[in-house]
């Protein structure tokens, strides 16, 4: 039995592979190894002993099973460690950027956004409109005169006449929505509309086409105190500062009466930055003013009973202050190279709960 | 609007620094652009020249000593041939900025001498042209004082930028009384006083086009003696940026822009005959002062004589009859213009003057006399002569405006409380006349403001002399509630279409709405209601009809410039026609070159093919999808428009007749015609064309229930014509039975000789998913056959054997 046990420990010792123990296994416990062997002898034998040789070949067994599975354990151990090495790859290798860090939305796209979400928590809805204009809304509704410069070719787009000799024209400003949305809906109004102008204009500032947000607030109490604290809440909340300071002047629309125009304090001497709520220069940033009681008419509003106020200004042209771009131009160019750098990604979304800027 | 502070100080007694003049200009709407406070010459002192001995090395360089006042002689190289002892000129030291040669001075060597500084022509000092020497003064002038000071250059210049409601403050003077209405000193009282006349005017005026010239006045001055205007005059229209021409010319622009009354002087012995105002006739032309030829229409209205056009009515004045130093009878002419027509006038000759600008804008009808009186004591004054009557013709008089005013419109506009005396005061001063006590309270409009036309007009008066500053900001009510949602369905789907094409990778591009017509027509579009009348440039004429075009062509620029692997998409408006429902919201992108979803490029893991058909309906769909379309209702039809390759397109549809966008490679001709190359797929999908989704009762989404029982695949492949279309294989499966059949999906397509000619082996995956029990091998067996016969009897595919 010692020799047996010395055997089969060597065996199980030689054993190089999970088959090999397996086999080493079947020669000692199968159903006919040479221990299930030696255990069988057993009941032939007479109790004294059984007495005497159960526990040695039972002994036997245990230590024969422990060894195998100990030496499996090994085995197995072995045989992973062999697969991993295998199994290596230089992860140093690049992957694939995700399809969602390398879109980007336009600055103009995101910077609409943020001025939803300013508005939106201001209790503002979005308001939208036609490009392409008829005469009446972009300038007579608004209180043009007939000669006006603004009526003229070289201010304005105009499309070839109709029939009627109407000429149509692409809206000079978003203005034009600010009387679409009093013939259709009651005050109180509180809107802004952002949108797509257009100016026979071409330069580094100017395009000839440009993005405008209008702002219209009309019911039966906003004056000039609430704009100037609708505008300097806009201004801290869009450039994201705690503090701005603005100065309004009294200025000419013939939309508004009293028209303002507004001036933001900013320090520019660092080349290419504009930081707001310091330094000493000041920025012209928009016009505004209380709705002209000509607009209201025609609006068909009373403006002894109605009354409110009206901003507008460039989307651009903050976008440009906000986040830096030199160039107008460069908007509508769709260099990608640009893009990739002015843009945003897909996934910041601006909100006010979570800022509207990373 | 310029003006110099001094001229200011003649109108307007105050003790306020020139810094908060220009402060308070801006805060009541005389916005300052540029204050010129001459600190350039302030480096510049009189100094006189000791000696002036002959360059060693140069016949015409001088070697000066030159006393700066300080005693200690200073050595100075100058080239000037006036340079000589005894001299007293402006001198200016090293380290000084010399503006007319765009220097600043450093010690030098000049042929081997030192020279410590400059003596300096008044050209070098930007104070004239003069550069035949070095400025001579008298020989008593202060040496070692500010040259500029003692020559009254120092005079800051203020530089307004007026809005087109202000005529009034076209006038040195008019600014003045903003200024003494705002708080900042007192208005001198120069009323003007008449010039009395020998005798009429013997040249007779006829207004023939009244509607275009409400009133005109004429006077003649025999006996002139014209030459230059005194040195003050000369200096403060320098200031401005006026040219002095000779003392009748200078008299009228002092008087435009002292009291933004334009006038205009005739040499009257170049009048023939007396002077008609009426419209130019077509194609009649005029030499103008400014030297050039303009050809008029009888929308323009003209002074003439016998002879002719003498000058264009409130413009300029005509070349051959204009004053020179020959000159001496003058007729000065003060007249009322209808502003319209003057811009209109001045618009199409392209002619901008200091006339034209104050008579768009409306010049004070009641000042057209005294102005004439004005001119004429200074033509007096200044060049003798005696004066004749003034003839006034066509002049009616002035209506004034009358305002009721509402005191309490001023705290209703702008929230604040001004005192109604204070209100009406503010008025007053800038010469407003409120009537009596009462409210609302009757207010007489000045002849000066023709832009005042209600209370709103008045409330903005009160309010930018009291101070918008003082009108503190007050919150806007609160909604008193949360905010619920603000944007509009298709201002919704606008920006999820943008966010989810970006988080495909695309970039977004905003590109033109005008697109070359030959783009537009390739398009669908070019119709003449969509044509621009006045394009910007003749490549930006025509509305476009689809983002494709532009998003091809920015693609390609990127090519050009050596990126080809783009991926670029726009969500903006398309044009039908020219009313408000014709304008489309459109979601469109194009791939280009191997811009996958998954990468461009070349990658060790595998390269990206070029982009095709199935990148584009992968980025079509996921934007209808992203809007909120029933993506798994939509039909995918052949047909796209002619733009794109007819073998590699698509329509996507709901239901026979709502389009809902196209999307392929695209015609190997569009391509060339828009000079675009290479490998490219784009779609173009219609956003506003998605059924609104019904309005739900509920947020509460439908149960999930799961089944209890293991969903099951099963393979089949069929041979089917070439013709056959995977969509109406899978469709027919899945129709098999819509209980059991909860997918199928095809997992590869084969075309061989094996499987004859003409025909194709679709093989689909089918998912079924037992709902109430474990299906049993017949049950699959009869399910099977129901697929194979269906596919057969839809498609004629039969089981691949």
């Amino acid at each position: 039995m010692e020799t047996l046990e010395n055997s089969l420990m060597a065996d199980i010792a030689a054993a190089s592979d999970e088959q090999a123990i397996e086999a080493v296994r079947v020669s000692a416990l199968g159903k006919k190894g040479t221990v299930s062997e030696l255990l069988k002898t057993l009941g032939a034998m007479s109790p004294d002993e059984r007495q005497v040789k159960g526990p040695a070949i039972n002994g036997l067994k245990n230590r024969i099973a422990e060894a195998l599975g100990a030496r499996k354990a090994e085995l197995r151990d072995a045989a992973i460690t062999t697969r991993l090495a295998a199994e290596r790859v230089d992860v140093t290798l690049p992957v694939r950027q995700s399809p969602s860090e390398r879109g980007r939305i336009h600055p103009i796209s995101q910077v609409i956004d943020e001025i939803a979400a300013i508005f939106g928590d201001l209790g503002f809805a979005i308001a939208e409109g036609p490009d392409i204009e008829t005469d009446y809304y972009n300038f007579t509704a608004l209180n043009f005169p007939e000669g006006h410069p603004a009526r003229e070719m070289h201010d304005t787009f105009f499309f070839q006449p109709d029939e009627k000799g109407e000429r149509k024209v692409l809206r000079t400003h978003t203005s034009p929505v600010q009387i679409r949305t009093m013939e259709t809906q009651k005050p109180p109004i509180r809107i802004v509309i952002p949108g797509k102008t257009y100016r026979q204009d071409s330069d580094a500032t100017h395009s000839p086409m440009f993005h405008q947000v209008e702002g219209l607030v009309i019911d039966k109490s906003a004056n000039v105190a609430n704009m100037k604290w609708v505008l300097e809440e806009f201004c801290k909340a869009f450039f994201e500062v705690p503090q701005v300071k603005m100065r309004f002047r009294p200025s000419f629309f013939p939309f508004t009466e009293p028209s303002l125009e507004v001036d933001i304090q900013c320090d520019r001497s660092r080349p290419g930055e504009v930081r707001f709520g310091e330094g000493s220069d000041w920025m012209e940033i928009l016009g505004c003013g209380m709705v002209h009681p000509n607009v209201l008419r025609h609006g068909g509003l009373d403006p002894d009973e109605y009354q409110g106020f009206a901003w507008g200004m460039g989307i651009d042209r903050i976008a440009m202050l906000k986040y830096g771009m030199p160039d107008l131009r460069a908007f509508f160019d769709a260099d990608v190279r640009w893009l990739q750098h002015y843009g945003f990604r897909p996934l910041d979304m601006p909100t006010l709960f979570g800022g509207l800027s990373s | 609007m310029k003006l110099t502070l001094s001229w200011l100080k003649d109108h307007l007694e105050t003790e306020a620094s020139l810094e908060e003049i220009v402060e308070r200009l801006t805060s009541i709407g005389l916005e300052v652009e540029h204050v010129d406070d001459k600190a350039a010459l302030k480096p510049f002192v009189i100094a006189k020249v000791l000696t002036a001995e002959k360059h060693p090395d140069a016949d015409k360089l001088r070697v000066l000593s030159v006393d700066t006042g300080d005693g200690k002689p200073i050595q100075v190289v100058c080239g000037a041939p006036n340079a000589r002892a005894g001299l007293v000129g402006a001198f200016a030291a090293p380290g000084t900025y010399v503006p007319g040669i765009d220097v600043t001075l450093s010690v030098g060597k000049i042929r081997g001498v030192e020279s410590h500084g400059m003596m300096c022509s008044e050209r070098e000092l930007m104070i004239s042209d003069e550069h035949n020497g070095i400025i001579d003064l008298p020989g008593d002038a202060p040496v070692g004082t500010s040259f500029a000071t003692w020559a009254k250059l120092d005079d800051p210049v203020i530089d307004i930028n007026l809005t087109p409601n202000r005529p009034d403050a076209t006038s040195i003077y008019g600014i003045a009384r903003d200024l003494a209405a705002a708080g900042l000193g007192t208005l001198k009282n120069v009323a003007v006083a008449a010039v009395p006349g020998n005798d009429p005017c013997h040249v007779k005026v006829t207004i023939e086009a009244p509607e275009l010239c409400p009133g005109f006045a004429v006077r003649l001055v025999k006996g002139v003696k014209n030459g230059p205007s005194p040195k003050w005059i000369q200096q403060r229209l320098i200031a401005i940026g006026l040219r002095p021409i000779n003392a009748l010319v200078d008299i009228t622009n002092y008087v435009t822009f002292d009291r933004g009354r334009p006038l205009h002087v005739f040499d009257a012995a170049k009048v023939k005959g007396d002077l008609v105002v009426r419209r130019a006739k077509e194609g009649e032309k005029v030499l103008a002062l400014d030297g050039r030829e303009y050809e008029l229409t009888p929308e323009m209205c003209v002074i003439a004589d016998s002879d002719g056009v003498e000058s264009i009515a409130g413009i300029m004045g005509g070349e051959h009859s204009g004053c020179d130093e020959n000159t001496t009878d003058v007729l000065i002419e003060s007249a009322l213009w209808e502003p319209l027509n003057i811009a209109r006038t001045g618009r199409e000759l392209g002619i901008i003057t200091d006339a034209r600008y104050r008579f768009e804008r409306g010049v004070d009808p009641e000042f057209m006399v005294p102005g004439i009186e004005l001119a004429t004591k200074m033509v007096l004054e200044l060049c003798g002569g005696e004066a004749s009557e003034t003839e006034v013709v066509g002049y009616a008089g002035h209506a004034p405006k009358i305002v009721s005013f509402p005191h309490a419109e001023v705290k209703r506009l702008t929230g604040i409380e001004v005192p109604r005396a204070e209100s009406l005061d503010i008025l007053s001063r800038l010469g407003f006349r409120p009537k009596g006590d009462g409210d609302p309270v009757d207010v007489v409009v000045p002849s000066w403001r023709p832009d005042i036309d209600g209370k709103a007009d008045l409330v903005e008066e009160v309010m930018r002399i009291h101070g918008v500053d003082r009108i503190a900001p007050q919150p806007l009510g609160s909604h008193d509630a949360v905010n619920g949602k603000i944007l509009t369905t298709l201002q919704i789907r606008t920006r999820a279409a943008k966010r989810a094409l970006a988080v495909r990778g695309m970039m977004e591009a905003v590109n033109w709405s005008f697109i070359p017509a030959k783009h537009a027509e390739l398009f669908g579009g070019g119709q003449p209601e969509l044509k621009l009348a006045n394009p910007i440039a003749a490549d930006m004429s025509d509305m476009r009809p689809s983002l494709l075009p532009g998003l091809l062509a920015a693609a390609q620029r990127n090519a050009d410039r050596g990126i080809g692997d783009v991926a670029l998409f726009e969500v903006s408006g398309t044009y039908e026609g020219d009313g408000p429902d014709k304008q489309r919201r459109v979601a469109a992108g194009v791939r280009r070159g191997t811009a996958k979803l998954d990468g461009s490029g070349r990658d060790w893991a595998g390269n990206a093919a070029n982009v095709g058909v199935f990148d584009a309906k992968a980025d079509a769909i996921a934007a209808l999808e992203a809007v909120g379309a029933p993506v798994d209702r939509l039909q995918i039809e052949t047909g796209a428009p002619g733009w794109y390759h007819p073998g590699r397109s698509g329509v996507i549809k709901l239901g026979p007749k709502v389009v809902l966008g196209h999307f392929g490679e695209f015609h190997p001709r569009t391509l060339e015609a828009l000079d675009v190359s290479g490998p490219i797929a784009g779609f173009e999908v219609f956003i506003d064309a998605v059924p609104e989704p019904k309005a739900r009762q509920t947020r509460t989404k439908p149960r999930l229930d799961l089944s209890a029982f293991q969903r099951v695949t099963r393979d089949f492949a069929f041979v089917v014509d070439k013709t056959v279309e995977a969509g109406a294989l899978t469709r027919a499966a899945l129709a098999a039975d819509k209980k059991l059949v909860a997918g199928v999906s095809v997992f590869d397509i084969f075309e061989g000789a094996s499987l004859g000619e003409g025909k194709k082996s679709i093989a689909i995956e089918v998912t079924i998913q037992p709902i109430e029990k474990t299906l049993t091998d017949e049950d699959f067996e009869t399910l099977a056959g129901r697929i194979v016969e269906n596919v057969k009897k839809q498609t004629g595919g039969v089981l691949r054997g």
